[in-house]
């Protein structure tokens, strides 16, 4: 991050080093409950992240004293929702080092960020004989829209195969790169393996063509410092909830000369100037692309979730991840009968797995009688176990709040799927 | 250990680990797949009749220790019953794994082996393991050649 809004550190609680984990998830209310007697070890991050006390209280907050529509009527209350609204847009914009504050277009989440990408921005653009370049890494919320797309436009996907450690290596990336390509959409971190991709690279290799770039920050904003500017990326999708903020909200940001030119994604209201049965103009951006009332809430709650993280510094949490990373890497080395899928050196902090001759649902139903929560399943990304042959794995996903002790009763955990299968 | 074990009794990790009649009738009478989309899991059942007897049943297939001890262990009780005996069975073995049944609660001594799945019920995220197989298995009885999903 290049520059932090002197609001968003207001408040910093957790600037000591070293990094307190105990101290941190104090913050967290549902990592003190217990699950059959046994403390809650939540590991699965990447489907969903649990939220600190600040943000419950912003919801608590808003619906208790706060709440009117917004954009709308002239009394205080709706003034005050309006700019609690539009502050957590400002919130957004220093987080991700976005150059204009209508860049960021707050949305339902990365999914329905994708959505309007693919609608406005890429259908009016491609047609038969076009190509839209994805990785084989996709999670399928990067896959289906553009899927429509082709069947919409008779445009055709190209995917970019990955290589045995779960990598998108960047020659393969270029090699499929052609004149017929007119669109890339590429996940910066893959939600099922935890490899991190080199965006910025493969952004500078599609603008050398003048393609345009949309970066799936679904599980990259959760794990690392995300600048837009230094990625250069020409839109980056994420969700409020996987960044410790609330469900059924998120934020697209898009190159404001791009998003001037885009079509409506949806109409009703919020997103015109005025409305006839003849004519209808439309509302400046990004306004015009939030159409009917908002996640009011949702969009405030998130920008609480990313004032709560700035606090911490996202690189402080990128750093202390790695640290479990190397934790995990080290228990897992030591456990036979496991296979780990996703080996790239470069990985956010999710273990994805399997054991030899134990199907995952099995496992998942063992570590859930350990209080371990972890997903089971092919994680939204079926390309990627049909890559390595396999229905589904077992994934483990950390956030700031986990501790090595967690780590450690996970592979306790798995010796004993081990003995019971064995 | 003891919590989970009364799900994955010695029975059951013993049918997954030496599934029975885990092969194709072949010809078969009656025929069906079965898929949950949730999880990749899918199974075949193949079935050879003899009048309105089950002469043999036998499954094919990939999935979870639940799911494939539960298609192991159907296929061990339907053998020899008749097509009105094996829909009886796979309705009170419905019961037992759901806990919803109409009829008096299925005991553990009128399932016989099956009773290994009485726990099931107490696993809500489980219960489709278990019942892919009959629910598979039932599409075959009711008409031929049919496909079905758990969702």
């Amino acid at each position: 991050m290049a520059e932090v809004d002197a609001s968003v550190m207001v408040g910093s609680s957790h600037t000591v080093e070293p990094f307190d984990v105990q101290r941190i998830r104090e913050d967290f209310p549902i990592l003190r409950q217990t699950v059959r007697d046994k403390p809650l070890v939540y590991l699965d991050n990447a489907a969903t992240t649990q939220k600190p006390q600040s943000v419950i209280d912003t919801l608590l907050q808003y619906y208790g004293a706060q709440n009117a529509n917004i954009h709308r009527a002239v009394y205080k209350l709706s003034v005050k929702a309006t700019a609690l609204y539009e502050e957590a847009r400002r919130k957004v914009r220093a987080f991700i080092n976005a150059g204009r504050v209508e860049e960021i277009v707050f949305t339902g989440g990365t999914t329905d960020a994708i959505n309007l990408v693919a609608q406005s921005y890429v259908r009016p653009l491609v047609g038969p004989g076009d190509e839209i370049l994805l990785t084989e890494l996709e999670h399928h919320s990067n896959i289906v829209p553009w899927q429509l797309v082709c069947e919409q436009t008779g445009a055709s996907l190209k995917v970019v195969p990955i290589n045995d450690a779960g990598e998108v290596p960047l020659d393969s990336f270029c090699e499929l790169l052609s004149d017929r390509t007119k669109f890339v959409a590429i996940g910066h971190v893959s939600n099922a393996l935890g490899t991190v991709n080199p965006v910025a690279e493969m952004v500078a290799a599609a603008h050398e063509r003048g393609v345009r770039v949309l970066v799936d920050g679904a599980q990259g904003m959760p794990h690392m410092p995300v600048d837009v500017a230094d990625l250069d990326c020409d839109f980056y999708a994420f969700s409020g909830h996987k960044v410790f903020g609330p469900t059924g909200v998120g934020a697209l940001y898009a190159r404001y000369e791009l998003l001037e030119k885009m079509p409506p994604y949806r109409g009703g209201g919020d997103m015109i100037k005025s409305v006839s049965f003849d004519r209808t103009i439309y509302n400046d951006i990004p306004y015009k692309f939030e159409a009917g009332t908002p996640n009011i809430a949702g969009v405030i709650g998130m920008g609480a979730a990313l004032d709560y993280v700035s606090a911490i510094g996202m690189q402080r949490i990128a750093n202390y991840e790695h640290e479990l990373l190397e934790h995990a890497n080290e228990v897992f080395a030591s456990l036979s009968s496991v296979r780990v899928i996703g080996t790239s050196s470069n990985k956010a902090s999710v273990m994805s797995f399997v054991i030899e001759n134990v199907h995952p649902h099995d496992v998942g139903t063992i570590m859930d009688q350990h209080g371990i929560a972890v997903r089971t399943g092919h994680h939204c990304a079926q390309p990627v176990m049909q890559r390595f042959g396999v229905p589904a794995t077992v994934r483990a996903s950390f956030a700031f709040y986990n501790t090595k002790d967690e780590i450690d009763a996970l592979a306790s955990a798995i010796d004993e799927v081990i003995s019971v299968f064995g | 250990m003891d919590d989970t074990l009364d799900l994955y009794q010695e029975l059951i990790l013993d049918h997954n680990k030496s599934p029975r009649n885990r092969r194709k009738v072949d010809p078969a009478d009656r025929q069906a797949e079965g898929f949950n989309p949730l999880c990749g899991d899918h199974v075949s059942v193949t079935i050879k009749l003899d009048g309105d007897v089950v002469k043999d049943v036998a499954f094919e297939g990939s999935g979870c220790a639940i799911s494939t001890a539960s298609a192991s262990l159907m296929t061990e009780a339907l053998k020899g019953k008749t097509l009105e005996e094996a829909k009886k069975t796979f309705q009170r073995f419905h019961g037992l794994v759901t806990g919803e049944t109409d009829e008096e609660p299925p005991t553990p001594d009128s399932m016989g082996k099956l009773a290994v799945f009485s726990n099931v019920c107490n696993y809500p995220a489980r219960v489709k393991c278990a019942t892919l197989a009959w629910h598979t298995l039932k599409a075959a009885l009711d008409g031929e050649n049919e496909q079905i999903s758990t969702e």
